[in-house]
């Protein structure tokens, strides 16, 4: 059952959300525009006896969320780009040790210290790796405040079930804005064993120890065994690559051009598509919400598709996803770009004025 | 009503990004769907704030409001700067307490009301913005005034509810600038 | 026959893989005893580091999670907020905790986390063959200061636990050695006292132990000693720097107090 709707904070919702996915552990540092994420969490979790600690560092921070990892509890951070930079040293030794952790990026523009705006520039960071090693995180790109709520949920149980770390990817928009959000009554939280977990090995009535004891470590000297390990990797990867693509797609049977977009740039599209219909152009999207994995069989399939003449990529950033576009696309169609840098967004018209261009012979 | 948008604008402090709030709400209470978009960043400390509304039947594309169907002025900067970002036939809503220029453009409706002046007579500036409300409300029919009311007692906790009588009445007060 | 001594359970009797001479080992045996004296193995997760002892997760026979360089502190906060009732320790030498890791340490320090960190001091970075430490003494020969260090060109050394000692959050500190039999008895009883501290609730317990580190140094185990005893003391006195006036006694009492009060709740 959905509650009735509330108007809340994209940063308010995703803490709200962790909370109710069962998580009890925020270890953060603040950066703009991210921190009511923090404020939320510094509040709630001691009224309801969870842990919050504003770390020294954003370092500190991700090294906090890999000792509660690591001892069984789930456990979320939070951050913008920069502060996203100074974690991925723990991000790496997390997919290391394959612990379970939610890190949300509500990412501005840059690089360096950059602006404060929204922006896409850590697509690349974000999807292909971001640390050091050859890791994947599950990445996800929520549209919207209700989105932001229900992935997040859904982030939590993902990371537990893979032991994987599971990035909520954002931007500023969608972090700072207001939206109605409808709670479910009851969460669909996943529960999953971990005996894995360092949590002290116990004693039994007898006064024996209840297990053998447990490591948590991302360090492998041998080659061969550290081989062995990244095979086991790739191969989980493997797994969450066939099992766990999420898109949304709409108006591709008809269309004659495919915007690809994601999060907010997805939602500026969607007015285009209303728009460019109005004057006869038909306009379909393909959205990615994972973007890693990558829904790259429905834009080949797309692609291969007759009414299709060509893709249009919208991002808030040089082109990065386009790449990602490019390789499913596989010289199929052309895949045209429109992107806006430093903070600021595309309008509608600029969108529009590309697919009419598209539209009248590709002269983009 | 689709992808109905609105900018509010004035000093960081006046009570604009709230006035933006009580809109959404008052929108969302009439089932709409509805946005909430604030500046953010430098320019909150002590300089201009503004926010964005939007309200639609239809889910909402971008939060992010280029052409407004209002904009709601509440200093003389934010009306040099968003003047133009109406859309023709849209409306402008002037406080004249705080702004001496006044509006170039003749292809919008424009609607004149002293907002500080309310805001001085009811004893706190939050007022100001609150009767601009009124007046878009009025003016538009984005959302009626019972719905602000209702929204009002929903949103603001008990103990700020002795505050509502005052805000209808600042709200009247701007409803009633509007002929 | 009647065993007079034996392995003890609190290691998982792996070989050490460290160097003839190292006090690594010493070390370790004693925090593994104190665990098994204390019936706290079962309930202790340790935090290993980077640098010689980085294996140390696969000797301790508690769990053990290893962290990133310098961040032992961070990880051991994230797991002790979720096991209030366990006991958790980082074990982390000189390059690991007062360089890279100095934000985690003091931190963690100032934040009265109720952790214990065992601080291995032998003055220069073991693993990486030899480079010179926070902790190097001013003239010490490393492999990056091949000219001895000087004060006007790489500063001065840190004294940690003096250091630490002016936080607040520190309910105890104190250094000790294992040149001899005396001292060892003193670094076991301050490990032990550390381990109580935690239990107590009082805030955080830090233990630095003067080392050696025969291969780096260039030096035979009892040339080594003798160095330690001659050029390290000096530098950093021996003692408890915070938390002197607390008696095993006091501990035992407040911990006693505590746990009647967990039955009562």
């Amino acid at each position: 059952m959905a509650q009735k709707r509330v108007l809340m904070k994209g940063n308010e919702v995703i803490a709200e959300a962790a909370i109710r996915a069962g998580c009890r552990n925020y270890f953060g540092y603040p950066i703009t525009p991210q921190t009511e994420v923090m404020h939320y969490m510094a509040k709630k979790m001691v009224q309801i006896g969870g842990n919050f600690v504003q770390a020294e560092s954003e370092v500190a921070a991700i090294n906090m969320v890999y000792g509660a990892a690591s001892a069984g509890f789930r456990v979320m951070t939070s951050s913008s780009s920069p502060g996203i930079s100074l974690k991925q040293e723990g991000i790496s030794y997390i997919a290391g040790a394959e612990l379970p952790a939610v890190v949300v990026n509500i990412v501005r523009a840059g690089p360096g210290l950059g602006g404060i705006l929204p922006a896409q520039g850590d697509y690349f960071q974000a999807t292909k790796g971001g640390g050091h090693g050859d890791y994947r995180n599950i990445v996800i790109a929520p549209a919207s405040v209700q989105e932001l709520y229900e992935l997040t949920v859904e982030a939590f149980n993902l990371a537990d079930k893979y032991r994987n770390l599971v990035m909520i990817l954002g931007d500023g928009t969608l972090g700072q804005m207001m939206e109605p959000v409808a709670f479910r009554d009851e969460e669909p939280v996943e529960t999953y064993d971990k005996p894995w977990a360092c949590n002290g090995r116990g004693y039994n009535a007898d006064g024996k120890l209840t297990r053998e004891h447990n490591t948590v470590t991302s360090i492998y000297i041998d080659p061969d065994v550290l081989e062995v390990k990244n095979r086991e990797l790739q191969d989980k990867y493997e797994i969450i690559k066939k099992n766990e693509v999420r898109y949304e797609a709409f108006g591709l049977e008809d269309a004659e051009i495919v915007i690809t977009a994601f999060s907010t740039c997805s939602r500026i599209s969607k007015n285009v598509i209303r728009q460019a219909a109005e004057m006869g152009i038909k306009v379909g999207m393909i959205r990615p919400i994972t973007l890693w994995p990558f829904p790259e069989d429905i834009i080949r399939e797309t692609a291969a598709r007759s009414n299709v003449k060509a893709f249009l990529d919208v991002e808030l950033n040089a082109g990065q996803m386009i790449e990602d576009v490019k390789l499913a696309v596989n010289g199929q169609k052309p895949v045209y770009f429109h992107g806006r840098l430093g903070g600021n967004l595309p309008t509608q018209k600029e969108i529009l004025d590309k697919i009419v261009a598209i539209h009248e012979g590709g002269k983009v | 009503m689709i992808d109905f948008s609105i900018i509010l604008a004035g000093f960081g402090g006046q009570g604009i990004l709230s006035a933006g709030k009580f809109a959404a709400e008052a929108a969302l209470y009439e089932g709409k769907e509805v946005s909430w978009f604030p500046s953010y960043g430098p320019e909150m400390r002590g300089g201009t704030a503004n926010c964005s509304v939007v309200i639609s039947d239809e889910p909402i594309g971008s939060p992010v409001v280029n052409d407004a169907d209002v904009v709601i002025c509440c200093n003389q900067p934010s009306m040099e700067k968003f003047e133009s970002s109406i859309k023709p036939g849209g409306y402008l809503i002037v406080d004249t307490g705080m702004i001496k220029i006044k509006a170039t453009r003749t292809d919008i409706n424009v609607i004149e009301i002293d907002a500080s002046g309310i805001a001085d007579e009811f004893g706190a500036m939050a007022y100001g913005p609150i009767s601009m409300l009124g007046c878009l409300s009025k003016a538009t029919g984005c959302f009626s005034r019972d719905s602000f009311e209702k929204s009002l007692y929903e949103v603001l906790p008990e103990r700020r509810h002795k505050m509502i009588p005052g805000n209808l009445a600042a709200f009247d007060k701007g409803a009633a600038e509007v002929k | 026959m009647a065993i007079v001594f034996e392995k003890t359970e609190g290691l998982t009797g792996k070989p050490f893989h460290y160097c003839p001479g190292c006090t690594h080992g010493i070390v370790h045996r004693m925090i593994a005893e104190s665990m098994v004296e204390m019936g706290i193995l079962g309930s202790t997760v340790g935090v290993a580091s980077v640098g010689c002892s980085y294996n140390s997760y696969e000797y301790f026979n508690c769990d053990m999670v290893q962290a990133a360089h310098g961040r032992a502190p961070a990880v051991a906060t994230g797991i002790k907020r979720n096991l209030k009732d366990k006991m958790v320790f980082t074990y982390q030498g000189d390059g690991d905790l007062a360089s890279i890791g100095c934000a985690e340490i003091i931190h963690a320090a100032a934040r009265g986390e109720k952790i214990c960190v065992f601080f291995i001091n032998n003055a220069v970075y073991g693993m990486t063959s030899g480079q010179m430490a926070p902790t190097t003494l001013l003239g010490q020969v490393t492999t990056t200061s091949p000219f001895g260090r000087d004060a006007s060109y790489q500063g001065y050394p840190i004294n940690v636990a003096e250091l630490l000692s002016n936080l607040t959050g520190a309910a105890y500190v104190e250094r000790v050695t294992m040149t001899d039999t005396k001292n060892i008895v003193n670094a076991k009883k301050a490990i032990q006292k550390a381990f109580k501290v935690q239990e107590a609730g009082l805030g955080f317990a830090f233990v630095e132990f003067l080392s050696t580190c025969p291969t780096n140094w260039g030096k035979a185990p009892l040339d080594a000693m003798e160095w330690l005893k001659e050029k390290m003391l000096p530098q950093y006195p021996l003692g408890c720097f915070k938390g002197g006036d607390l008696t095993v006694a006091q501990l035992d009492e407040i911990i006693a107090s505590k746990k009647a009060e967990e039955v009562k709740a």
